[in-house]
């Protein structure tokens, strides 16, 4: 096989061309003959009663062609969610209606209220400057704990509470948890707060809806990890259109990071306008508006404690947390706080008692969902945090403590329903150690104090659930989805391949890395195979890329349907060579007759079977394409550890970065140059959510970080150069690849060790500080310096 | 409406526009030059960045009335007329200095303004220049190594792929 395109090689990315030149085509390049252009107005308030939209005025205005508001839709499905959440008492979780426009009420600022379509954008945002819309403006909820207070404002009517659920988990082990309790020999409790956050990927979404009156087909071009689910969602659930009459597209998308899996009213609306007014419908989302419409992540506040025994042990483990749903609840909202983020509890430590309690809740803000990591970043930066603490109450070192209580044997049940197949924590450990040179922390510690700097080391080890997942576990857990993948593999006459992959790539390489494992499995050029995703009509059935699932997924259906293609081309191969089946051997791209000089290649064998003139047509049909579903049998456990050096400036409280490494287990590896780039990309968005980033509402429920300059996003010089590590590989048993996943690892692993590095420097020069709340801003840092 | 014109990559270019139509939404919708990216709408993220007279501009920023007469350069004109890519572009893809593509045109202008400007900028140099451009893939890493090696500086200490 040329090493220079398989498997391991770091290929250069292939994709890069058009997008170096500008010829990338994202969606809102798009622009179909006779467009119109949708502008939404949107709440500028929290919640309110909404009295009047009067639109008369605004739909005389240039341009306008017609103006929806809520009553339009009455009759249309509303937004569905993708998850069920069972609670700790049995009861389905509490999940409200959500209109494609505002019927009634708004309960969020962006909430939309009406959507013009005009001529123009500039005409429809003239127009909605014309509409007279009366709001009265009701009391918000926004923090937590106040929504479930007695008498509380309650954001939909028609519920019982602002509570969505109270999840326990494991329900049955709280009585055995609470009296390891109280026989520990020392309790670490830790009260943090997960900061809100909002995804930014750089290309704001956008969606594009057509209507084929001739045919009655529907199109939508929309900026989607998932196309094939927003068809499934959109079609079933809110328009009634059947999948067959209806093609989602999602082409080259600038960036997802979770906030571009959900299904959209803005996706649903154009679609629906479409058709309507029978003429293409555009929406390009400002970035104002992807502040008060794209769904936030995180946002939870918690309680964890961590009880020892004598010796250092971990007996058990209790967290108690709230969870913000925002307003509606979005496409995979639920699923977060409760089985990507409980199951997650055990760490890298073999603590035999764990109990979890969540308790997620309505507010006046915008709704909550996935942002990389999901879930598992929130558990890892608890459990780190009050490891952390514990090493400090005990006066016992960090990394010490961690090793003291890793899991060592494979596979481990955790108490939290999951069992981690492979893994080796001290090795990475090892390596952290080794690529951090944390053994000459103390002298660049002393260095930095001669320049009057405060100066700390953070650890952090993260083990994440990835390769979501098999299907039959997360029905029983509430997922109203299978999560398997698909791929067709389709190879043509002269010996080139098309792989169509339900995978879809916004950033992570695809068209270069899958190429790669086809070229090793054929022995051919990786120039022969190309990938195509992104479009329902051009594929099948695919549920996308989240939860680092592509290549563990995604590409064990592609290595199953070219494992098809392969036995098919060998029948082919041992007929025209005139041999059994069984003593073919493909290699280097050629079919050989082992034992013998005997020899067809790859374009002999792809030819015969679309010209079947010498064919064995009574043992096989000709042609040479095949599909297959992926259906993982366990999730994969990427595990890691990592070490933030920081500088604090104890006039300012001014944090910086000094060195961060990263030394992670993704078990095998395609492409280790797109590997690191993945890790160094989670580790600048684990920084920016430790020390810069912070979505805030005030008490009435206006958003106070509503752009770029009041939201802080990392910035080139906020961070270092990174070293990043993956040669540590246990590779996954289940998949055929042996691969686990890279894509959340940076974001999940930072947060802690960056946090624990603040921490570790205060305390070094003297400051009885144990915790710090993210973002850990200079005056926040110098707030908590001053006691 | 009134009429503009201006030089854009070399070729004349006019349309009529709104007095209130920027340069970036000429670029992209009059002119059909959809490499120019919009990221958000606060002069804060600089996918929009193009050469205006020499000089590194947000197209958010300018109205297109602004640019009447002027030599506008956008990433359509930085690869050779037979597509090779510059020295930027092909140190982008050799160290991996793009993921998703959106802030990458940004990235390519602003740092052709940079390196002729100071051809062999440090790395703090680098990254306080970048100030202006925001990318959420790659944690800047690559992005500045890329520079870094375009600007003939050798890069091969630092960490990583």
């Amino acid at each position: 096989m040329p090493k220079d395109g398989g498997i391991g090689a770091s290929t250069k990315r292939r994709e890069d061309v058009r997008f170096l030149t500008g010829n990338g085509n994202y969606t809102d390049d798009i622009n179909l003959h006779g467009q119109a252009y949708v502008h939404f107005l949107r709440s500028d308030v929290a919640h309110g009663l909404i009295n009047k939209v009067d639109t008369e005025a605004a739909s005389a205005m240039p341009g306008v062609l017609r103006i929806f508001t809520g009553a339009d839709f009455e009759g249309v499905g509303g937004i569905p969610c993708g998850w069920q959440v069972t609670d700790r008492f049995g009861e389905v979780m509490q999940e409200p209606a959500h209109p494609v426009l505002a019927q009634g009420k708004v309960r969020h600022v962006g909430d939309p209220i009406a959507a013009i379509v005009a001529e123009t954008y500039a005409q429809a945002r003239d127009a909605a400057e014309a509409i007279e819309y009366d709001i009265d403006e009701l009391p918000a909820v926004v923090n937590m704990k106040d929504a479930l207070k007695e008498g509380a404002p309650k954001v939909h009517d028609d519920l019982k509470s602002n509570l969505c659920y109270d999840w326990g988990f494991v329900e049955e082990n709280k009585g055995a948890v609470n009296e390891a309790f109280e026989k520990a020999a020392h309790v670490t409790t830790l009260e943090l707060v997960n900061n809100r956050l909002i995804a930014n990927p750089m290309e704001p979404r956008v969606a594009v809806g057509d209507f084929n009156r001739s045919t009655g087909d529907h199109t939508l071009y929309t900026t989607s990890q998932n196309p094939h689910v927003i068809r499934l969602l959109m079609g079933a659930f809110v328009l009634g259109i059947p999948e067959h009459k209806l093609r989602v597209v999602s082409p080259d998308v600038g960036g997802g990071f979770g906030t571009k899996i959900f299904h959209y009213a803005e996706e649903a609306f154009c679609t629906f306008a479409a058709k309507a007014l029978n003429r293409p419908v555009k929406w390009t989302s400002t970035r104002s508006e992807a502040f008060m419409s794209d769904a936030h992540g995180r946002d939870h506040v918690t309680k964890i404690e961590l009880a020892l025994d004598k010796d250092n042990n971990f007996t058990a483990l209790r967290t108690d947390t709230h969870a913000n749903m925002g307003a509606y609840l979005s496409t995979f909202a639920p699923s977060v706080p409760t089985w990507l983020h409980g199951t997650l509890m055990a760490g890298n430590y073999k603590t035999p008692l764990i109990y979890v309690n969540v308790k997620a809740v309505f507010t006046n803000t915008v709704p909550v969902d996935a942002y990389r990591g999901a879930g598992r970043p929130e558990a890892t930066f608890q459990l780190e945090r009050v490891i952390d603490k514990a090493a400090r109450e005990l006066g016992v070192d960090p990394i010490a403590l961690r090793r003291q209580n890793f899991i060592t044997e494979f596979p481990y049940a955790t108490p939290v329903a999951v069992e981690y197949d492979t893994g080796d924590y001290h090795a990475t450990m090892d390596k952290l150690q080794e690529i951090g040179d944390l053994s000459g922390f103390e002298a660049r510690r002393k260095a930095s104090e001669a320049k009057g700097k405060l100066r700390g080391l953070g650890i952090n080890c993260y083990i994440e659930a990835c390769g979501i997942a098999p299907s039959n576990l997360v029905g029983q857990l509430g997922a109203r989805a299978g999560l398997y993948e698909s791929a067709t593999v389709r190879v043509n006459a002269t010996g080139g391949l098309v792989v169509m992959t339900g995978s879809h790539s916004h950033g992570q390489g695809h068209e270069t890395a899958f190429p790669q494992v086809i070229a090793e499995m054929i022995g051919i050029d990786a120039s022969m195979v190309e990938i195509i995703h992104g479009d329902t009509n051009n594929g099948p059935m695919g549920m996308g890329t989240y939860g680092s699932r592509s290549l563990a997924v995604g590409g064990s259906a592609m290595v199953r349907a070219t494992e098809k293609i392969i036995n098919k081309a060998k029948k082919i191969a041992a007929h025209l060579m005139e041999a059994s089946e069984a003593d073919i051997e493909l290699k280097d791209g050629a079919f050989s007759v082992a034992g013998t000089d005997k020899s067809v290649a790859w374009g002999d064998v792809t030819l015969a079977a679309y010209v079947p003139h010498n064919y064995p047509l009574e043992d096989i049909e000709p042609g040479l394409e095949e599909t297959a579903f992926y259906d993982p049998s366990n999730f994969t456990y990427p595990s890691g550890a990592y070490a933030c050096e920081v500088e604090v400036d104890p006039e300012t409280g001014r944090v910086t970065i000094e060195r961060f490494s990263a030394a992670d287990d993704f078990g095998n590896i395609v492409n280790p140059m797109i590997v690191s780039g993945q890790v160094h990309g989670g580790i600048g968005q684990g920084i920016g959510q430790a020390l810069l980033e912070a979505c805030a509402y005030d008490e009435n429920g206006q958003l106070q970080t509503g752009s770029y300059m009041d939201y802080a996003m990392p910035r080139a010089d906020d961070v270092p150069f990174y070293t990043v590590d993956h040669s540590c590989q246990t590779p996954c048993t289940h998949n055929p690849l042996g691969v686990k996943g890279c894509g959340e690892a940076g974001a999940i692993g930072s947060p802690p060790a960056v946090v624990n590095a603040v921490i570790d420097a205060l305390q070094s020069g003297g400051k009885n500080v144990t915790h710090i709340d993210m973002p850990l801003s200079p005056s926040r840092v110098w707030a908590a310096m001053q006691g | 409406m009134p009429q503009v014109n201006m030089t854009v990559n070399g070729k004349s270019a006019s349309g009529q526009i709104e007095g209130r139509t920027l340069l970036v939404e000429f670029l992209r919708e009059t002119l059909g030059l959809t490499g120019t990216h919009v990221g958000c709408d606060t002069s804060q993220c600089g996918a929009c960045v193009v050469h205006v007279d020499g000089k590194a501009v947000k197209a958010c920023t300018m109205f297109a009335a602004e640019a009447e007469g002027a030599e506008v350069l956008t990433i359509e004109s930085m690869a050779a007329p037979d597509g090779t890519l510059n020295t930027i572009q092909q140190a982008f893809q050799d160290h991996h200095g793009l993921q998703c593509g959106f802030c990458t045109p940004g990235m390519v202008m602003s740092a052709a303004a940079l390196l002729k400007d100071n051809p062999k900028p440090t790395e703090a140099e680098v990254r306080d220049y970048l100030e202006g451009n925001i990318c959420r893939c790659t944690g800047y890493h690559n992005i500045v190594k890329a520079i870094l090696a375009a600007s003939g500086q050798d890069v091969s200490a630092i960490a990583a792929e």
